[in-house]
Order: structure tokens, then C-alpha cells, then sequence
């Protein structure tokens, strides 16, 4: 058990060559891959994701410790793949129409991800019938909007205007974040939910799939 | 001393306010690029750029945040140089005409653009904007250093003075930008690079400048150049859906222009949310601060 003790610090310090190292390792010394995921990265990237709130970590400690995260998920995803487990929950994000910005998008994917959410990213600009396929498609639980204008952020209402219309509104529950973002403004345009910050996010995801 | 030395020997300069949203209030429709405007609507951008000359702005920015090839599609030759060429005939002699360079957007640490793209992206437009004619070139609402640096190095190229300002809006004291960086390194990195001015534009409003802007002032020998936002943006239900709304009126916001100019501001404008009401306001509290 201390080389996931190493695995959570590797994650946690964003080295992702140790972080690898020590998912093979593990993964030959018979470790299984669900336990790396739930005993270990999960919970890492929770205190990566904790430290980001607390204002302790930038957004450069955050990406390359989702780097790290994702260098040791690369080498468990087939393994877990192959037993058959489930993901937490399955996640269709991007940043709506008109809207190129996708860091704030990106943090959140990757903290997702580092939840053990299954995250389907289709990136920035994306119209609402895109997210209707996406989200269709692959029988997400989630749609996750993102955006960063004050220009840009009707197109959330437009997006989940365009589920109603589809009926696929009580499919899925949608979240909405983003710097101009408030918790009146998801509440008027019918949100389930609204991240204040990218760690947040993960905690109101896990709400909404157990909802 | 420098042509910026020589500008400032006359006293804190009051720059300009928002442009987005002015823009809007002409037309301008949400969601679109507001850069492509310089082509397309010419004579509305320099509405707003004569609203600033007129409300008495001493410099005013250009309607070039986003002309960059990372950042944005379309003939960018074209839209930077309009976007001085607007400024200047607004300007009429009256004020400078300093020309905005914003970020790419990218991450230079995730790998989502190298630096190579970034410099070429930056150089590109600097020389645009300085061939048009500009006075001065403004990287403006930074937040990497690393970014910062390609882009000061692509002004400094041209031959026009530099500045460089930062967007300070996050950390428990909202002294760090969203790359974690502080007024401190911001400023040592920035005096290396070369700029001839450092700043902080935008930001989670003006009652948060005055710290940065001392500790910028501080820990440089530079001039500092302060464009806060006008508070922070209220979202409110219309019937034509969800608007918003900055809720500070201009004379609260000029209110601290003595606390700014107490702090080292040499630069006073402001960013989101402010408009030509503001930069009077700020022209009637710097003639007030002069009397007192």
C-alpha cells in the first residue's frame, strides 16, 4: 500500500513519470485498477481539487496534476474497461455557442475525470444540438455548460431550451458554470445545478447523478 | 527620458472605460467578436471612441483586444489596423491612441498552444497596429507570465513604448491572477521583459486595485496603470431574458481615484462595466485631488 501512498503524492505534487511508474508497478504487484482509481486517484485528485478552493493551488498546480491523474488513468482505464465497472457517472461538457473559452471548461473536465466521471468533452462553441447528439449518443447523465462572457452566457438558456424541446429535458440533468455565472442566473434559466468553482463542480456532479 | 516619461511629466493620465459593452448598447450582438466591428461598422466604434475623446480621456485604447490568430479568425491586418485608424480619427489629436493586444486565450502550460504560435500571433499583430499608426502598444488582462513575456517581447520589437497589465482576480486576497501569480512577480518579471509600464485592468473590481496597485508601485520602478471593473456584474431577470448590469455608480468608482493615485497610479481608467459618465467622473475627482 505505500506506492498508492506514492500514487495519491505523485498526484497531488503533479509529477506524472511517477505517477505512471507507480500505476504499472502496482498494477504488476496485483493491485486492482479499481482500487488505484477509488483508493488513490480519486481521492487525490480531491485534495488537488480541495487546495485549488482553498486558493492554495493555481491553475498551473491543477492542470499538471490532472496531467498526473490522467497518466496513471491511461494505464488503469483498459483494465477497468475489461471488468466491467461503471463510472460514477457519464458527463457531456463544453462551453456553449459563441463562446471559445475553454479553461475554466477544461479544469472542470479534468476534475471530473479525476472523480471518476466518464467525461465526454466536445470542446468549445458548441450549439445545443451538439450537446442534444452528444448527450443522446452516449446515454450521459450530465450535460455540463460552461462560459465566460456576459455575452455568451444566454446561449446556456438557449442550450437547455433546446433539451425541452428535443424531450430529452428529464433525461439528463444539466450544470452550468463560469466566471459571469451566478446561482440566480442557473435558477432562471432552469439549471439543475450551479459550480461555483471547478471544485465544486465535482461535489454538485456527484449530487446531481445521486439525485 | 522615454517618450511615456515625457507623457506622464503632466500628471496622472485618466485613460478610457469599457468598450464592449458600449458597443452593445449600439448594436453590437451578444456573442459576436467585437474586433470584426472595425470593418464592418466603423463609424459605431468610433462613436465610442469619440464618447471617451469627448468625456475627456487622455489616452484611449483601440478595438483590437481580440486580433489576435490564436484568439480569433478573419483578416486581422485589416481589423487591427481599422481599429487604430478609428481610434485615431476619434482622437483628432486629443488624446493617444494606445493599442490593445489581449490574450491568446491558450495555455501555454497545458500544451494548447506552443510559444512559437503565440510569439507569431502577437508579433503579427503589434506590427499591424504599429504600422496603423498607434502611440503606444497595451498587453492588457494578462494572467500567465510566461504569455506575458512572448507578448511584451512581440510590442517591444515594433519601437513603441510597452505596457503590460495583468488581470488580478483571484487568491483569498484576489492578489493573484488566475495563474497564481503576484503583484511582485508580475512586476520583476515584467521590468526584465522590458516594458515600460506595468499594470492590473479588470479584475473583481475597483475597491480591490488600491493593494495591487500599491505592491505593483512597490516592488518596480515602473509607472502603473490601473483599469479596474466597475464592481462585479449582477445578473438580472428582463423580459428579454437574463442581463446584467454593473452596480457602482461613476461617482463611487471615481471616489477612489485618490486612494489610486495614493497607491502609484500613474494610468486611471476603467475596465468592465465602466462608461464615458465614469472617465468624467474620474477627470472631476483628479481636478478635485488638485485642489485639495
Amino acid at each position: 500500500m505505500s506506492d498508492l501512498q506514492k500514487l495519491h503524492q505523485a498526484v497531488i505534487d503533479g509529477d506524472w513519470k511517477t505517477a505512471a511508474a507507480v500505476t504499472e508497478a502496482a498494477i504488476a504487484e496485483g493491485t486492482a485498477a479499481l482500487t488505484i482509481v477509488n483508493g488513490c486517484l480519486v481521492p487525490a485528485m480531491a485534495e488537488v481539487g480541495r487546495r485549488y478552493e482553498c486558493e492554495e493551488y493555481f491553475v498551473p498546480e491543477l492542470l499538471l496534476a490532472a496531467r498526473a491523474m490522467k497518466a496513471s488513468m491511461q494505464i488503469v482505464r483498459p483494465l477497468l474497461t475489461a471488468t466491467g465497472a461503471q463510472p460514477v457517472g457519464r458527463v457531456v461538457i463544453g462551453t456553449v455557442k459563441g463562446d471559445l473559452h475553454d479553461i475554466g471548461k477544461n479544469l472542470v473536465a479534468s476534475l471530473l475525470e479525476g472523480g471518476g466521471f466518464e467525461v465526454i468533452d466536445l470542446g468549445a462553441d458548441v450549439a445545443p444540438e451538439r450537446f442534444i447528439e452528444a448527450a443522446a449518443a452516449r446515454h450521459a447523465d450530465l450535460v455540463a455548460l460552461s462560459a465566460l462572457l456576459t455575452v455568451t452566457m444566454t446561449s446556456m438558456k438557449t442550450t437547455i431550451d433546446a433539451f425541452q424541446t428535443a424531450g430529452l429535458r428529464e433525461k439528463v440533468k444539466i450544470m452550468v458554470g463560469g466566471a459571469p455565472v451566478t446561482q440566480q442566473y442557473a435558477d432562471a434559466i432552469g439549471a439543475d445545478g450551479y459550480g461555483e468553482s471547478a471544485g465544486a463542480a465535482v461535489a454538485l456532479a456527484r449530487k446531481l447523478v445521486a439525485a | 527620458m522615454s517618450r511615456l516619461g515625457e507623457w506622464l511629466a503632466g500628471g496622472p493620465f485618466i485613460t478610457d472605460g469599457a468598450w464592449g459593452t458600449e458597443l452593445q448598447a449600439r448594436g453590437l450582438a451578444p456573442g459576436a467578436a467585437p474586433d470584426t466591428w472595425n470593418v464592418t461598422h466603423p463609424e459605431r466604434v468610433e462613436a465610442v471612441a469619440r464618447a471617451y475623446v469627448e468625456a475627456g480621456s487622455q489616452i484611449i485604447l483601440t478595438n483590437t483586444f481580440r486580433a489576435n490568430a490564436v484568439a480569433m479568425e478573419g483578416d486581422l491586418e485589416a481589423i487591427n489596423r481599422a481599429g487604430v485608424a478609428i481610434s485615431k480619427r476619434a482622437a483628432a489629436g486629443e488624446a493617444l491612441v494606445f493599442a490593445s493586444i489581449g490574450p491568446t486565450g491558450k495555455m501555454l502550460i497545458a500544451g494548447e498552444i506552443g510559444e512559437e504560435q503565440a510569439q507569431a500571433a502577437f508579433s503579427a499583430q503589434a506590427a499591424a497596429l504599429t504600422a496603423a499608426g498607434a502611440d503606444a502598444l497595451l498587453v492588457e488582462t494578462m494572467s500567465d507570465i510566461a504569455e506575458a513575456r512572448l507578448a511584451v517581447a512581440a510590442a517591444k520589437s515594433t519601437g513603441l513604448p510597452v505596457i503590460v497589465s495583468f488581470a488580478f482576480d483571484s487568491g483569498k486576497n484576489k492578489d493573484r491572477t488566475m495563474m497564481g501569480a503576484t503583484p511582485e512577480a508580475v512586476a520583476a518579471a515584467m521590468v526584465e521583459a522590458g516594458a515600460d509600464a506595468v499594470g492590473a485592468n479588470c479584475g473583481v473590481g475597483v475597491e480591490h486595485t488600491a493593494p495591487v496597485c500599491r505592491r505593483l508601485h512597490a516592488a518596480c520602478d515602473l509607472p502603473v496603470w490601473i483599469k479596474p471593473n466597475a464592481g462585479l456584474p449582477i445578473i438580472e431577470n428582463t423580459l428579454e431574458g437574463p442581463t446584467v448590469r454593473y452596480d457602482m455608480s461613476a461617482e463611487v468608482f471615481a471616489s477612489h481615484f485618490t486612494a489610486l493615485r495614493e497607491a502609484g497610479a500613474s494610468f486611471v481608467g476603467g475596465c468592465c462595466g465602466s462608461t464615458p459618465d465614469f472617465i468624467r467622473a474620474l477627470v472631476r475627482a483628479r481636478a478635485n485631488a488638485r485642489c485639495a
